[in-house]
């Protein structure tokens, strides 16, 4: 019983919420200044999460009946969903400050929507899953149109909303079908019974694919992306980089988990969706981006081709995708972290840089900064010898280790129509005229901190690959065991 | 110590490049001239020392390539011929790298110079001293590209421009074939180091390939390819052209790397890769005829050239031929030892042109020319020397390694040997005929420079006669020296079957030795009929024998032919490719069309964003249908 009470303290989800809990009581106390204090204490909070997440817990004594499972895989992910987290707190404060959107609300409201990340990953059925996705999606509803005054901010956080109901109500239908057919809502009984079934009925691929579609939207696959650019845009761009950043982080880990586990005897079918999801998501993200004059809506497209690419990983079936898939999300985290960084705290004529534009003039007067957009967008494009990279060559490799050749070439061609608009933004930077270089950084130290630090990684990792690899191998094992 | 010796002039570079700049063009000069001479004092030293131990070394340094059976090593190999190499390089490099300082001394590149002359000395080096095809290959296109940017040095001169381009190109026929050999042996062999390649050669002897509908003899195809790569750097018959225009470069390039070291890179391969060469019996032949006819084909375009460094560059022609013929005959040990004194005693010849053409201000034709000696002694008694040892005048180098050449023709008893001995003689005739007329037309008689330049003409610097010194002190003596190890009574112990040797030492007869030495008397004495006494004899022939004469003054017309042949039409197809191929076809519909394409699709897609909701929840749904249709349907 203590052994147990001594676990239920130390279980990283409950610490978060119990601490989340506090500090907003806190917030409602404390009169002057509770913006600072209130993400101080959150980031702290999701320091010690991440700690206790770290340190071993292979024992798992709670687990809600079986409602939540740990894994290496698992352990990886929320990891990057809490680093994720931090740093978008750090890096977005001076824009809160600057943009008087101190509302204290605003980090609780992150850390709830963690929570539902960290809960969401470790899902092992589908009610649990569900009441993940709720929990982070109700929250970033409400993030995202938390400038109430703005109309554009207002009008995405609402269509955010509808979409989102709609998908959930698709999601919550699919799970139906799928209790129907199986007779289960755990993930391991999902799994023992449909290899048992000799005759696979339609209703369950249904199920499957409504499920699939529900969380194709929660990672903005095409053609359920819609809701993307303009949420990228219309949200401040604080809220931007939340998204940006750790929902799909936990969306993507969970389609992995959700279709490598319950369903991996399903291969053949759901293989078929994400090929779709895939081709089509890698080439609307570089064609549509093309024609975009404002950056958060070109990041927007970016990450839906990104994620287009993360989903080869899933098809390949393999060790070697899942690990592809892991290193490829690691990197991306780094490079929006670094760029969203920058786009928080660089303002051109006193308003922060939102077309792609307003950067011609920058390489004359910052080129510390000029420098390090080049950097994330050469990464970006996936043009050796920067991370990004290594994260689309191990993800193609593995492709073609699958006898993939026709994903993998669809891969190649649209990076390579990717590049012309990520490789656009340089060509701004350095060689367009400039009508004024009244630029003004107000970036703080520790953002600056992380902007090197991102920049650093991106460009070394060439060096020390295997620092960053060996932790994907680990998060991959055990998935295809069996 | 091999390392350092390849090592060093590849410091030189990267500090002449890097820090030339910086610390100074006299800085530059100092620091490379210095690393050459410590890199010539120790390839002495191990020339000196593997006389003594007579025992070949493999220095491995790493890894290079690892791809399944196909592993390459970078790895220096140390025997008689890369030794015989290393002096010969090294030594010629040294001196090169000390005249260009008071050649090039008015030049406002000086950096950039001394750091091409010490990368080229690199290449070179680890041509030689290469363990395995790939790196020799390595070092091959290494020497092929700092030659183009020595012969472009001067790139505000167009012609310079063209020559260096044109060097490149033609020798790229070559290299297209080496590498082909390369790739050949490999397949054939499963290896591409020397050792392997010369155990298995002889069970490869009678083995044959099937290629085009043909079975060909494997070696003799393999040999066929490589010897085409070796014709292209040295300049044979056919692939020559390059090499007289590269005399747009500054004269000192000329003398390393167009005279005493590059061009030399074809015969050194043949020579390292001779185990395999011997077993190839109808390329031999080949390779007799075409260095034969080389030596001739040049010495003839020599008569009657103007331009001082073309008649020493189509001289150094007609000597690769020599060597070449001495290596299909199968004495390769000749071959290398000729090879050995004509780095010394052309290198000698260009640097000593080029004194001639520093003191009388960049002017080359020699009809300009003339009375020179007394205005510049020291550089007249050098081009004697070198002259001298060239026609084969006894006991200077020449003598040694020209006569080896003919008695090794006039022994071996085939066909092709006859007609390599004959043509060996005439063109002795022909060389001495050339020789002796540069050293009247440039030093003796009346002169034929206005009196105010003549005035002006002065010696060279000091810093310009000592390298001078030291080559002709290489052209007299480096035959009675070298002679018995490399071709004498210590042949077979010297080379430790580094190369193979023509192992017959008859004594020529009488009546052939006369008949070689009147050829050289009778071409110099024309010389000296022509240029010394009667003067108008000389114009007199060429217009009687104007045939002969525009032949030999317009080079054969080879360039022409060429350009009727292959660079004209070459160009009209490339100019139909490029504008209706190219520009029409593949630019329109290709990356222009793809590009306009994604254009508009992306407009498209863009208008498709229409922001209103329940367009967006109709593209959902959409999907879903599709998706599920699918399924139902397939």
């Amino acid at each position: 019983m203590q052994n147990n009470l001594y676990n239920l303290l130390f279980f990283p989800e409950l610490i978060l919420l119990t601490g989340s809990l506090c500090i907003l009581l806190l917030g409602l106390f404390i009169k002057k200044n509770n913006f600072s204090i209130i993400s101080n204490l959150s980031t702290i909070l999701l320091v010690l999460t991440g700690i206790v997440t770290y340190i071993d817990r292979n024992t798992s004594f709670l687990n809600f009946n079986n409602f939540f499972i740990e894994s290496n895989f698992i352990k990886f992910f929320q990891l990057l969903v809490i680093f994720g987290s931090i740093s978008v707190i750090l890096i977005s404060k001076n824009y809160y400050k600057d943009q008087k959107l101190v509302f204290f609300e605003i980090p609780i409201l992150i850390l709830f929507s963690t929570f539902g990340m960290l809960l969401l990953i470790a899902s092992n059925n589908l009610m649990a899953m569900y009441l993940g996705i709720e929990l982070q999606s109700l929250t970033l509803y409400v993030i995202a149109a938390i400038k109430r005054d703005s109309l554009k901010s207002s009008e995405s956080g609402l269509k955010y909303f509808i979409l989102g109901a709609l998908s959930s109500g698709i999601l919550l239908y699919g799970c139906s079908l799928v209790y129907g057919f199986t007779g289960n809502t755990n993930f391991d009984d999902i799994h023992s019974v449909i290899s048992s079934l000799e005759k696979i009925e339609l209703g369950l691929i249904f199920g499957l694919i409504f499920i699939l579609v529900g969380l194709a939207f929660k990672i903005s696959a095409v053609p359920f992306h819609m809701w993307t650019p303009d949420v990228y845009e219309g949200a401040p761009t604080s809220i931007t980089a939340f998204f940006a950043i750790v929902p799909k982080v936990s969306a993507v880990a969970l389609i992995y988990r959700f279709c490598l586990e319950p369903f991996s005897s399903l291969y053949n079918e759901w293989s078929q969706i994400i090929v779709f999801l895939s081709i089509a998501s890698m080439f609307l993200g570089s064609i549509a981006a093309i024609r975009q004059t404002n950056i958060k809506r070109l990041l927007a497209y970016s990450s839906i081709g990104h994620v287009g690419y993360i989903l080869i990983g899933l098809v390949s079936f393999s060790d070697e995708g899942t690990k592809g898939a892991a290193i490829y999300i690691l990197i991306y985290l780094f490079m929006n972290i670094a760029i969203f960084s920058i786009l928080l705290s660089l303002k051109f004529e006193n308003k922060y840089i939102e077309k792609i534009e307003d950067l011609s003039g920058l390489s004359k007067v910052k080129p510390f900064l000029s420098l390090s957009i080049a950097i994330i967008m050469l990464s970006m494009a996936g043009i050796p010898p920067f991370a990004g990279f290594f994260g689309k060559f191990y993800i193609f490799a593995s492709a073609l280790n699958s006898n993939l050749y026709s994903l993998a070439v669809f891969g190649v061609l649209s990076s390579v129509i990717a590049a012309f608009y990520y490789l656009r933004i340089i060509k701004v930077i350095y060689f367009d005229d400039y009508k004024s270089t009244n630029y003004e950084n107000n970036q703080t130290n520790i953002s600056k901190f992380i902007l090197i630090i991102s920049i650093l990684i991106i460009s070394l990792f060439i060096l020390f690959p295997s620092l960053f690899t060996s932790l994907s191998i680990e998060a991959s094992k055990g998935f295809f065991y069996k | 110590m091999i390392i350092s010796i390849v090592f060093l002039p590849l410091i030189g570079f990267l500090y002449c490049i890097f820090f030339g700049k910086i610390f100074g063009d006299k800085s530059s000069q100092i620091i490379s001239t210095l690393l050459l001479f410590i890199s010539t004092m120790l390839s002495w030293y191990i020339f000196i020392q593997y006389i003594e131990i007579k025992n070949t070394e493999i220095y491995f340094l790493f890894n290079w390539i690892t791809s399944g059976s196909f592993i390459v090593n970078w790895a220096f190999r140390v025997d008689a011929l890369t030794s015989a190499m290393l002096i010969v390089v090294t030594t010629v490099s040294f001196c090169v790298h000390l005249y260009s300082i008071g050649y090039m001394k008015s030049d406002k590149s000086i950096s950039r110079f001394m750091s091409y002359l010490s990368l080229f000395t690199f290449f070179m080096l680890m041509l030689v001293t290469s363990d395995n095809l790939l790196q020799m290959f390595f070092g091959w296109e290494g020497v092929g590209l700092t030659s183009y940017l020595l012969i472009g040095f001067w790139n505000y001169k167009e012609s310079a421009n063209k020559a260096a381009i044109k060097a490149f190109i033609v020798n790229r026929v070559g290299d297209f074939a080496f590498a082909l050999g390369i790739a050949g042996i490999f397949f054939i062999f499963g290896s591409i180091e020397f050792d392997i390649i010369f155990e298995k050669a002889s069970l490869f002897k009678d083995h044959t390939i099937y290629f085009l509908g043909f079975n060909f003899s494997t070696i003799n195809l393999l040999c066929f390819l490589l010897f085409i790569g070796a014709m292209g750097k040295s300049a044979q018959l056919g692939l020559h052209t390059w090499l007289p225009d590269a005399m747009e470069g500054p004269t000192p390039v000329s003398a390393l790397i167009h005279a005493a070291t590059m061009v030399t890179a074809g015969v050194f391969m043949v020579a390292r890769l001779s185990p395999l060469f011997t077993l190839a019996d109808t390329v031999n032949i080949f390779i007799t005829f075409i260095g034969a006819s080389t030596a001739v084909f040049a010495a003839t375009i020599a008569l009657t050239q103007n331009d001082i460094k073309r008649v020493i560059a189509y001289s150094t022609c007609s000597q690769l031929g020599y060597m070449f013929f001495a290596a299909g005959l199968g004495a390769y040990n000749a071959s290398i030892f000729h090879l050995t004194t004509h780095g010394f005693f052309k290198a000698l010849l260009f640097l000593s042109a080029g004194s001639v053409i520093h003191a009388m201000h960049h002017e080359q034709d020699m009809r300009k020319m003339g009375g020179l000696f007394y205005k510049v002694p020291l550089t007249a008694t050098m081009m004697w020397i070198g002259s001298l040892a060239i026609i084969g005048f006894p006991y200077l180098s020449g003598y040694y390694s020209k006569d080896i050449i003919l008695e090794t023709a006039f022994f071996s008893s085939s066909n092709i040997g006859s007609y390599a001995y004959f043509i060996g003689i005439f063109t002795a005739l022909l060389t001495a005929f050339y020789s002796w007329r540069l050293l009247f037309l440039t030093f003796h008689g009346e002169t034929r420079v206005s009196k105010e330049n003549f005035v002006k003409i002065h010696e060279s610097p000091l810093v310009m006669l000592i390298p001078l010194f030291l080559l002709s002190i290489g052209s007299i003596f480096s035959g009675v020296f070298l002679s018995e190890y490399f071709i004498g009574s210590k042949e077979n112990e010297f080379w430790n079957s580094s190369v193979v040797i023509f192992n017959n030492h008859y004594h020529m007869p009488f009546s052939q030795i006369l008949l070689s030495k009147v050829s050289v008397s009778l071409g110099i004495l024309i010389a000296v009929l022509f240029y010394f006494f009667r003067k108008e004899l000389a114009a007199n022939l060429a217009s009687n024998f104007n045939f002969l004469y525009s032949l030999s003054l317009n080079k054969w017309y080879v360039d022409e032919l060429y350009n009727f042949l292959i660079t004209k039409p070459f160009f009209a197809l490339s100019n139909i490719l490029w504008k209706n191929g190219d520009k029409k076809i593949i630019d329109e519909y290709g990356p222009n069309g793809i590009s306009r394409i994604i254009n508009a699709f992306s407009s498209y897609l863009s208008q498709f964003q229409s922001g209103y909701l329940y367009h967006y929840a109709f593209v959902m749904l959409a999907g879903l249908v599709i998706i599920l249709s699918w399924f139902v349907y397939f």
